[in-house]
């Protein structure tokens, strides 16, 4: 990951995709949603950055709107997204339409609903194929059926005349895999990809993902709530609060040592398959904020255990800003360094001492 | 091979007995006769028990029948054969009716917080509906029993009187939870109680079950798909796959000691939040989909996915008989060790026609509920048991 | 398939004679005497009574519904004792003593007016009612949104006699912009042909082209919110073809099912329209035998009417499966 900040605002990049001060509002009948605040991150090819987030903490808004399906018929979008050197924000339609599902491409979290339920397989692979490749029909359609057959799928030269209810939940990912890949796109976006599906389907979902990035060299985005899966394959993470970016650098450190108390809090609450057992578990209490009425300062702060820590008020009035801790990685808290860290190294500790197997202590 | 034991895994003093149980929805022929050509075995022979005070974890994937059993356990869907007794009553055929005052002992906990609380009730009326139901007068009425519970669930109870849309979803959850505590009950079946709920929000949930069971005494049947939860909060648990138990231990055996490759393989598929440990556990890849429930595969179910088959899996079908102390099994070839490192990839299972109209109203609720986290099925129907006569 | 096509088709037929003897026993309970009206002013209770019988009006009226059904079926001969009987082949759906003709030939002689008004306005508003509807839903919560949504419901509410006549009374006769109609087959006279029909058609698309675009409108963004619809613009796919395609594809199931009852309705008789316009279709032709309480007619009429809307039924039900491939007629 490359480290930005305000200092390095420009207007273009070098980087294969970096978005700044990324900003996404919806005008509602209950108010303005601040559903995506100036979130700034960047990403290499062939790499994988996992943004992890709860429902409304603005990860999937971010993720479409790096897709440019945002319109700005209906929503603010601000900041840059370049993308390959180009900015998505100032694109118009059709550039960014031809951009679409040919250098990047998005899979969804519920394939039956993401695929079209009155067309067969085929139908909807040719037309990702043809939309942006002169060729037959007949030529997209092998296209088509070596696709599948990459993707797992057994004899695929029977199964693309089929519909998608008539295929089970893990093929049905497949396929929206191969669609999504078919243009060998250069970066790809995978919004929940496997929140639908069963643990072992998940598990051959990530597993083909992760093989045909490194055949592809594509850059994946990875949208999700499962910190799991984050460890598993991602290369950087983002974690995202209320709509901002609040934890942000290589998924070793952030997981090794989170310094914002919610990424914390995330760590702490969830009951892992590969630790001793606590007696109970720790949640982070209270709700995730609305995002139409979001707290004045740290989005966090109605939650947060260590705001005692700094003085005064605050965290409940100061916005805090990014900032890089000393491992390197860019968090936002008010919390002073060594007081972040020494909370970080404590609670993880307890976690330790009444979770951790022996032969398997975290690092 | 072990000696087997001809142990049975129902317990004699259990507050709920289930033997040899079977579900299964008939399907119809298309034609002009609408003949009856075959049934979705959902539930298809298990047979377990429940201690006082115990909670008892029921895992397995999309389609494995948890869901079915967990429903038919409380009668909310009747059993093809088998028997249910509660405790010491065989409850098997009892009709709704009868079953009323049954409902003070056993209660329900759905996945569903938005959706399962019916939207034109107040707090208070859907937590005091058993104790109108029941003809139950607590000392100092309802509404204060109902504020107590409220209180006791974290709920403010001053907000007796909103309605279910003025509450998030941890906090529609905790209101499910308070219906469920209400009359005291021996036994709660909590189905998918935190999978639609936020991740930070699952651990308040998950903690509020536990310090109730530990205040109360309850038994939990917990019906859950994710593993590391049922881990947490389950005494022992029964692992699920196309309608039967394929293995019955306490939890720390059967999650540090599993015997049946799909347990394995189910375990293995689990990513832990912890960078590089996919290094350190076993991979155990399954290929292929779900076998179709109407016709399942003869000898062990498992015998088109599993990396270990052999000729005896494809004839025999295997019992579910106690392995070790505890330990029950059903699997011809048990894992005598994990497979630390490995990567073990299990044989292409043939695909299945999804055939959507063949699929039991219980299977399509399970699929929608699981593709879209948060909006599911139930309706509470408040006078039978919070829920109506939905399953039909 | 066949199957199915053979059950419902056995359905249609038990429907249609259920319909038959449901006009049928309304009949019998008029006051109105048939065999009264079959003699003018210099009437003799023996004449009407020698008509009733030589009609076959004297008998139950069990027996007359039998014959009818029969007639339907095998064909039937009226005034058999009489030197000139008269043929009626099958199927016959009667014969009108009042008019002194069968009844299917008073329906084929009045059928092409009503049969051109039915087509013209269906296509008509089905092309203003769906495109405005995309439009709308395109421009939701905006101003063209709400202009539209306003204009199709005063469209909804406006009844057709009102707006047939508004056009009648300005544009024929206080303008004299179109000549006063009279029907002409389009094959004589094309010109006098659309002369006439112009307005009918606009009278029948203004009021139902209304409920088309709200229609349209809602499944457009029921189906515009879909995941699918999303998925197709990850791909890339021109925002023309992804409305047209995708969206409306998906949505276009309570759209042909109202289009298809619609268009059987019409052509059983748009009474109103047709009156309006004098239009000489069955609408007409079926007012004027209720008047004149001449039942032959008013029962082939309704079996014509309530034929087309069990075949629009059963045509929509066919497409169903073609529309969407989830469902299976069983």
């Amino acid at each position: 990951m490359t480290l930005i900040d305000g200092a390095l605002q420009g207007t273009s990049s070098d980087s294969f995709l970096e978005v700044r001060d990324l900003l996404v509002h919806f005008p509602t009948e209950d108010g303005l949603v601040h559903a995506v605040d100036r979130v700034s991150f960047s990403l290499e090819p062939g790499k994988t950055i996992a943004i992890v987030g709860e429902s409304g903490s603005g990860k999937s808004v971010t993720a479409q709107a790096l897709m440019g399906l945002i319109t700005r018929r209906t929503a603010t979008v601000e900041g840059q997204v370049f993308f390959e050197g180009h900015d998505i924000v100032s694109m118009d339609d059709e550039e960014l339409r031809r951009l679409r599902g040919k250098k990047m491409a998005m899979i969804f979290q519920d394939p039956l609903s993401s695929l079209h339920p009155f067309y067969s397989i085929a139908r909807q692979l040719v037309e990702a194929v043809r939309v942006h490749q002169k060729v037959s029909k007949s030529e997209a359609r092998d296209q088509a059926i070596a696709m599948l057959h990459k993707v797992g799928i057994p004899s695929p030269e029977r199964r693309i005349d089929d519909y998608p209810h008539q295929l089970s939940g893990g093929m049905r990912q497949r396929v929206m895999i191969a669609m999504a890949l078919i243009n060998s796109p250069d970066l790809l976006i995978a919004d929940e990809p496997t929140t639908a599906l069963d643990v072992t389907v998940q598990a051959q979902i990530l597993e083909l993902l992760t093989s045909l990035q490194e055949e592809f060299q594509t850059a994946i985005i990875l949208i999700t709530h499962d910190l799991g899966v984050v460890a598993e394959v991602a290369d950087d993470v983002l974690v995202m609060y209320g709509g901002r970016a609040v934890e942000y650098g290589p998924v070793d450190e952030v997981f090794h040592s989170p310094e914002m108390p919610y990424t914390l809090g995330l760590l702490a609450s969830v009951p892992r398959i590969d630790r001793e057992l606590g007696e109970r578990l720790d949640p982070i209490p209270g709700n995730p904020p609305s995002l139409i009425t979001l707290p004045k300062g740290c989005v966090f702060f109605p939650r947060c255990t260590y705001s005692h820590e700094v003085d005064g008020q605050t965290c409940a009035t100061v916005r805090p800003e990014l900032e890089s801790t000393s491992a390197g990685h860019l968090v936002r808290c008010h919390l002073p360094a060594d007081v972040r860290r020494a909370n970080a190294v404590a609670k993880l500790a307890l976690i330790a001492a009444s979770h951790t197997k022996s032969g398997d202590a975290p690092s | 091979m072990t000696q087997l034991n001809e142990a049975s895994p129902v317990q004699d003093d259990a507050v709920l007995r289930v033997t040899d149980l079977r579900t299964w929805f008939p399907v119809k022929s298309r034609g002009l006769l609408r003949r009856k050509i075959g049934d979705v075995k959902a539930v298809d022979g298990i047979s377990l028990s429940v201690a006082p005070g115990e909670t008892l974890g029921l895992v397995g994937e999309s389609g494995c029948g948890k869901s079915t059993a967990g429903r038919t356990m409380l009668k909310l869907i009747d059993p093809t054969s088998g028997s249910v007794e509660l405790n010491g009553r065989d409850i098997t055929h009892l009709s709704r009716k009868e079953m009323v005052p049954l409902r003070r002992e056993a209660q329900m906990i759905f996945q569903d917080p938005y959706n399962s609380l019916n939207p034109r009730h107040t707090v208070g009326t859907i937590i005091g509906t058993p104790f109108r139901v029941q003809g139950v007068d607590p000392a100092g009425g309802v509404k204060a029993a109902v504020q107590q519970l409220m209180e006791r669930v974290g709920l403010n109870p001053e907000h007796y009187n909103r309605y279910p849309n003025e509450f998030s979803g941890g906090q529609r959850q905790r209101i499910g939870v308070a219906r469920a505590i209400a009359l005291q009950p021996k036994l709660i079946v909590c189905d998918e109680p935190v999978s639609a709920l936020d991740v930070s929000i699952q651990a308040q949930v998950v903690n509020l079950l536990a310090d109730l069971q530990d205040e109360f005494g309850m038994s939990y049947i917990l019906v859950a798909h994710d593993l590391s939860v049922v881990r947490h909060i389950s005494d022992r648990v029964a692992v699920m796959y196309l309608g039967h138990i394929m293995e019955l231990a306490p939890r720390s055996d059967l999650y540090e000691r599993p015997l049946h490759p799909y347990t394995h393989a189910l375990l293995s598929s689990v990513p832990v939040p912890e960078p590089g440990a996919a290094a350190k556990r076993e991979r155990i890849l399954l290929q292929g989909d779900l076998p179709s429930p109407i016709n399942p595969p003869s000898g062990c179910v498992f015998n088109t996915r599993c990396w270990k088959v052999q000729e005896q899996c494809r004839v025999d079908v295997p019992l579910l008989r106690e392995y070790q102390p505890g330990h029950f099994l059903a699997c011809h070839f048990p894992e005598e060790k994990l497979h630390i490192g490995e990567t073990i990839v299990g044989p292409q299972a043939p695909l299945v026609d999804n055939d959507y109209s063949l699929q039991s109203p219980e299977e399509r609720a399970e699929e929608a509920a699981r593709a879209r986290r948060g909006e599911a099925w139930e309706r509470d129907e408040p006078g039978d048991f919070g829920l109506g006569s939905k399953i039909q | 398939m066949a199957v199915y096509l053979f059950k419902r088709l056995i359905r249609v037929v038990v429907l249609l004679l259920l319909i038959s003897l449901v006009v049928f026993m309304l009949f019998s309970v008029l006051p109105t005497d048939p065999a009264r009206l079959t003699c003018g002013k210099a009437c003799t209770p023996a004449i009407i009574e020698a008509n009733r019988h030589r009609l076959g009006l004297d008998m139950p009226y069990i027996q007359q519904y039998w014959l009818f059904v029969r007639g339907l079926f095998v064909g039937r001969t009226y005034f058999a004792e009489s030197p000139s009987p008269i043929e009626c082949g099958a199927p016959c759906l009667g014969y009108s003593f009042k008019r002194g003709e069968e009844v299917s030939t008073l329906i084929k002689e009045n059928f092409p007016p009503t049969f051109w008004l039915a087509i013209g306005a269906f296509i008509l508003w089905m092309v203003i009612g769906v495109f405005t509807g995309i439009y709308a839903a395109l421009r939701r919560s905006k101003w063209q949104d709400k202009a539209v949504s306003g204009i199709a419901l005063v469209g909804y509410a406006l009844p057709t006699f009102f707006v047939g006549l508004v056009f009648l009374f300005f544009i024929v006769l206080k303008w004299g912009l179109l000549p006063y109609p009279s029907y002409v087959s389009p094959f004589v006279n094309l010109t006098q042909f659309l002369q006439t029909m112009i307005l009918p058609w606009i009278t029948l698309a203004i009021v139902s082209a209304a409920f088309y675009v709200r229609l349209t409108r809602t499944q457009m963004l029921e189906t515009l919110g879909s995941d699918f619809i999303r998925t197709a613009r990850a791909k890339g796919v021109k925002e023309r073809v992804v409305l047209m395609r995708h969206a409306l594809r998906a949505g276009l199931t309570p759209i042909v099912t109202a289009a298809g009852l619609d268009l059987a309705g019409l052509l059983g008789g748009a009474i109103i329209t047709e009156a309006v316009f004098t239009l000489p279709g069955l609408g007409s032709l079926a007012i004027s035998s209720v008047n004149d309480a001449d039942l032959p007619v008013v029962v082939g009429i309704t079996l014509v009417a309530a034929f087309f809307i069990v075949m629009a039924n059963l045509i929509v039900d066919l497409l169903y499966p073609v529309i969407d491939p989830r469902v299976r007629l069983t």
